[in-house]
This record gives C-alpha cells, structure tokens and sequence, in this order.
C-alpha cells in the first residue's frame, strides 16, 4: 500500500466523498444537533472516535466474522463503543452531553459507522480501514461544523456561546431568524453545501 | 470458508465477541461512576444555587462560572429534607442520601398517579416523598428561603425545575429548570437569564390562596403581581410553565407541606424574638 493511497483514504471523504454530501447518509443527527457549534463538535468528535475505531475492530477480526452473522458482529462492536463514548462523555462533558442528550446513543444507528465497517473494513487492513474512519467522521465533522456555524450564528448571534450579534431580546440589535433553530433549516443548508460541492465538482452530479 | 460458516462456529464467534464486548462496556461504566454521579450531583447543586439567587447574589455571577470550592461553600448553606407531599410532614424514616425522587416517581409503590388535579402538569404519577431545601444565611439563623423540586410537561418534554420560596413561602424568589428538551430558542428560552430574572418577586398564590402565578401570553402587564412575559413562539412550553408551577403550589402537590411549614416558621419568628434578638 502506497503512502498516496493513506493519503486518499484519509483526505478523500472530506470533500470528493463526503459521506453527507455525497453519500447523503447520517442527516438525522446533523439535524438535531447542529443548533450551537460546541454540541455540533462534541458530536463530531464522538462519531470519529466512533468510525474510527468501530473500523479497526472489524478490520482486525474480518478474518474470523462468519458472513452470515457479519452484521450482527459489525453491530455489536458499534454499539458497544457508542456506549463508552457515551459514558466518557457523561463523566468528563456533563453539560454537553446533557445537551446532546439520546444523540450520542443513536450514533449506534448512524449510517456512516456501519455502512465504513460493512463497505470498507470488511475488505481492507486495519491501518488503513482506521484512516478510512477518521476520514469519513471528518468528513462527518466538516458538514456538522458547517451547518452547525450558520445556525448559531444566525439563529442565536453567537459562535461557542460567544455573542457577535446582541440579540434584540437582550438590549441588542439583532432579530434573530428562528428558522435556524428548527431542524428544516439544516435540510435547506445541507442543500446549498451539496449544491455548491457539485458547482465546483461538476462530477459528483448524478445522472438524471 | 465450510467451517467458517458452520452454526456451531458463528456461535462460538458471536459468545465470544459478546463476552470481550460487555466487559469493555461494564468496565467503562464501573470506572466512569464515580465521576458521573460527582457530575450529577454538582449540576443538581448548582441549579439549586441560580434558583435561590445565592450565586448572583454572592459573586455576582452564576453558578456555572463559579469554582468548585465557592459551589460548596455556597452549597453549605443549603440544607435538605424529605416531606411527605399528602401530609405535609417530614419524613425521617427513608435514607435521604439515597433517595431519588425521579426513580421513586416512576415505580409504583413509592408515587401515586395524579388524578383529576386542579391544575393539569401534564405528567402521569408524582412520588409521594419530595426532596425539599432550606437555605440559611450561612447556614445558620431564619430560614430565608425554601426551595422546591418541580417538574411538568412542556411541548417535547417534561420540563424539572427548583423553584425557590422566600420565607413569606408566597413570593418567587427564583425558578430554574435543569433538564427539559424544548425546541432551543423557543420553549429553550426557559433558560434565558432575562426571562427567569422575570420571576424575582413575582407571587405564587392570590388574595384567597388560589395558585396563580403564570406565564403570560404576550408581554405581561407591569401591574400584575403574578406574571412574566410569555416566551414568543413558545405557547405550549409557557403554558405548561404554568400549569406545573400551580399544580406544585396546589394542595395536589406542595400545598399541604407549605401551610405547615408557615406555621412552623411562625413559631420559629416568635421564639427568636422572646429570645430577644
């Protein structure tokens, strides 16, 4: 295996094949928990670490998973490491992950975690099935942030809880949009990222 | 590839995956308890410092900011029994260190279920044994305020709460909520400092000892003693605001404890003035 090929492991699903963008897997989170970018990079975190390491686990035993409980295995492991980031999470971010409350948990139903393990660790060595997790959690991330940037920002005048924009409700001058703050508003910038991803990588559009 | 796909292997694979599996996670859950109920118990403490006002008003900032040491400090003022909501008596028998309301509102035998309540919180069941707190200035001296667990039904979630008595037991002096899932920026401005600063002051009962602290629709009348704004685009969680804090003042909930507790803080104004102080 080529260094160029770690490389293209890592880096490629940030951009060429983001797993939202492209893959459109793992919106339901980044519904939910994109409203404050400090939950949003919590998150982000939790489903890298998650991705990850789900993939090197599946990668180290692919060799001894029967296929025709495969699944099950893949699950298992998933769940498994969702429940301990979880639990770290409770005892070193209590405040977030009060805030991010079940979201953590259904990290166990994201697509992205289980559809890395079943399409890439299955078939390829743990080093390489390792980056392929980070990539694609990082790739997870960027939409996260993204959105998660544009929502507070707009929806509550604030990045990291630090106030730019003085909210008209505290003595300041912004009315902010409560759109940002409902879960559609991250479909319709999910839909302007996916649509200015494909502007500029005219590639990525699918046959009509 | 024959054997791998024998039943007796995915078996063997399966138990022994599920054996490496489950002691990674109880491992992980033994050794993060500690840290997780500290956490726990911290948090809890520190929404019972922004409801009493204690934090503002000591250091001038909320309880979040403050360190580890001046959260304890403060906490030692605050000391805390169990009442039995029907009667209204303290209840000495349970052990209040490892009493949980929550859990005891969820089982049978240690909560009742609300039936037909004035005032609608929108939960099913209550437990019968609160939690209630007493603050003193330095823990020492009067009771200056109480402060009560409450806890209703918003519009996504239940919403749990302190809400803090002055020692009138009729005026608000603070209400916080510490757990709920409302849409944030909406029925999550419960949180707004602004918005709970709105409740200082404000009357939980009227004239004839009825309930009647609410949260107004709209902008609330400056002449009304029992009102604070209501939360725009937020109808639902304002009401169920609410209805729980009328259902906790009713007899239903704290009403029984609170009119002995009157009596008792009565008692307790007229010895200290024969005492000559």
């Amino acid at each position: 295996m080529a260094q160029s090929n770690a490389t293209k492991v890592l880096l490629d699903p940030l951009v060429d094949n983001n797993p939202i963008a492209l893959q459109v897997l793992g919106i339901c989170s980044a519904l939910a928990v994109t409203t404050k970018m400090e939950t949003s990079l919590v998150m982000s975190v939790a489903v890298i670490a998650v991705t990850a390491f789900s993939n090197l686990a599946v990668s180290a035993i692919r060799h001894y998973i029967p296929s025709s409980i495969r699944m099950i295995v893949q699950m298992t492991v998933i769940a498994s490491l969702v429940i301990v980031v979880d639990q770290v999470l409770k005892a070193y971010l209590f405040d977030i992950s009060k805030q991010l409350s079940v979201f953590v948990g259904l990290i166990i139903t994201n697509c992205i975690v289980m559809g890395r393990a079943e399409g890439f660790a299955m078939k390829n060595g743990t080093w390489l099935s390792f980056l392929d997790g980070l990539g694609n959690g990082l790739g997870y991330g960027l939409v996260l942030m993204f959105v998660a940037f544009f929502r507070e920002l707009f929806g509550s005048g604030s990045l990291f809880g630090v106030t730019l924009l003085e909210l008209d409700r505290n003595g300041g001058w912004y009315n902010p949009n409560n759109l940002m703050l409902l879960p559609p508003s991250a479909f319709f910038l999910i839909g302007f990222m996916i649509w200015m991803i494909r502007l500029f990588k005219p590639e990525q559009i699918e046959e009509a | 590839m024959q054997q791998r796909d024998s039943v007796g292997y995915a078996i063997g694979v399966a138990t022994v995956l599920c054996v490496v599996c489950s002691l990674a996670v109880s491992a992980a859950a033994v050794a993060l308890r500690p840290l997780q109920e500290a956490n726990k118990k911290l948090d809890q403490q520190k929404n019972i410092l922004d409801a009493t006002g204690l934090a503002i008003g000591e250091y001038g900032k909320p309880a979040n900011e403050l360190s580890r040491e001046q959260i304890d400090e403060l906490y030692s003022w605050i000391s805390e029994k169990l009442v039995d909501l029907d009667t209204g008596e303290y209840n000495t028998e349970l052990d209040i260190d490892k009493y949980d309301p929550r859990e005891a509102a969820d089982k049978e035998p240690t909560s009742v279920a609300i039936e037909d309540p004035a005032f609608d919180p929108g939960v099913d069941r209550r437990e019968k044994v609160a939690t209630v707190y007493f603050v003193r200035r330095k823990g020492e001296g009067p009771v200056r305020q109480v402060v009560l667990p409450v806890y209703g039904k918003g519009l996504w979630s239940t919403l749990y709460g302190y809400l803090a008595l002055k020692s009138d037991l009729e005026t608000i002096q603070g209400l916080t909520f510490y757990s709920h899932g409302e849409t944030p920026g909406l029925g999550g401005e419960v949180d707004n400092p602004s918005w709970k600063a709105q409740w200082v002051g404000r009357k939980l009962y009227d004239d004839n000892g009825t309930p009647a602290a609410q949260v107004f629709k709209g902008p609330a009348p400056p002449e009304n003693a029992y009102a604070v704004d209501g939360l725009s685009g937020a109808t639902i969680t304002s009401r169920g605001v609410t209805n729980l804090l009328r259902y906790w003042a009713s007899d239903d909930g704290y009403g029984p404890f609170l009119s002995k507790l009157e009596q008792e803080l009565n008692d307790q104004s007229a010895t200290t003035e024969s005492a000559g102080e």
